[in-house]
């Protein structure tokens, strides 16, 4: 019987299925762009359960100030993904991951 | 949270940004893909709003729907094969499996343990933010604003044109 009223459980489970889906996508995505929207959603994933811990229990501000620093390097972190897939654009043509395999043995 | 409103906005938010979250990686347009991005990181904005976090949905929305998201759909348009890009690869079946077993891992962890819970407090988070981010935290504070100059630099050398 699921409790309808949400409490931390709820949250965290919300968390944690955010958190699989963005994983699924990371790991059978081939487009490079939706590689990184995978990882925005992972991120905002962890970034619930950060602040529902901080609303229910003890440890306070903490979580906010965690999920603050969290967004930032999310934000840095797209600002350098798109780059690189800018750049590797221009010199592959592609940002399809079968055909960047350089590094491939 | 106590109300039934509260309940009913939890549960709508949650069923919204996980069906956002689902459609980000089925839709065939990356475009659209983008789009439902925007959808379900404007539902963890409300989320947000529900856990007393006033503060950070303001940011949620400032960063993530103002900055990352128009981000996205930039490089989007800087890299073709819009319509039909959105496509996986062949380990679809083991990275159901391996992503299954971790939320199974991950539910049984949230389920079995005893959290500490409290009553949550409904005053404004905004203030005991500055205080903590610079008594507490000043040094990740500076160190994140070192962080974000660095990328932008990195950025713009990475992809300017050669």
């Amino acid at each position: 019987m699921i409790d309808f009223m949400p409490n931390l459980n709820h949250f965290l489970t919300l968390s944690a299925i955010l958190f699989t889906i963005g994983l699924f996508g990371a790991l059978t995505k081939r487009n490079l762009i939706v590689i990184l929207m995978s990882v925005e959603i992972m991120l905002n994933g962890i970034n619930i359960a950060l602040v529902a811990f901080a609303n229910y229990t003890i440890v306070a501000i903490s979580g906010h100030v965690f999920a603050l620093f969290v967004i930032t390097v999310a934000a840095a972190e797209v600002a350098i993904g798109l780059a690189l897939i800018i750049a590797v654009f221009r010199t592959r043509d592609t940002i399809d991951l079968r055909n960047i395999n350089l590094l491939k043995w | 949270m106590e109300s039934v409103t509260g309940a009913i906005a939890f549960w709508i938010l949650a069923v919204a940004i996980i069906g956002c979250a689902v459609l980000v990686l089925t839709v065939p347009n990356i475009f659209h893909s983008a789009l439902f991005l925007v959808g379900c990181l404007g539902g963890i904005a409300g989320i947000y709003i529900l856990l007393n976090a006033d503060f950070l949905a303001a940011v949620q929305i400032l960063i993530y729907i103002g900055a990352v998201a128009v981000m996205l759909i930039f490089g989007i348009m800087l890299t073709q094969d819009v319509v039909k890009s959105n496509v996986s690869n062949h380990y679809r079946i083991p990275a159901l499996g391996l992503s299954g077993a971790f939320l199974v891992i991950l539910l049984t962890a949230i389920f079995g343990t005893n959290w500490q819970t409290q009553s949550p407090s409904t005053e404004a988070s905004t203030g005991s933010i500055a205080d903590a981010l610079f008594s507490n935290y000043i040094l990740p504070f500076e160190l994140s604003s070192v962080v974000l100059l660095t990328a932008i630099i990195g950025a713009i050398v990475i992809a300017k044109e050669r």
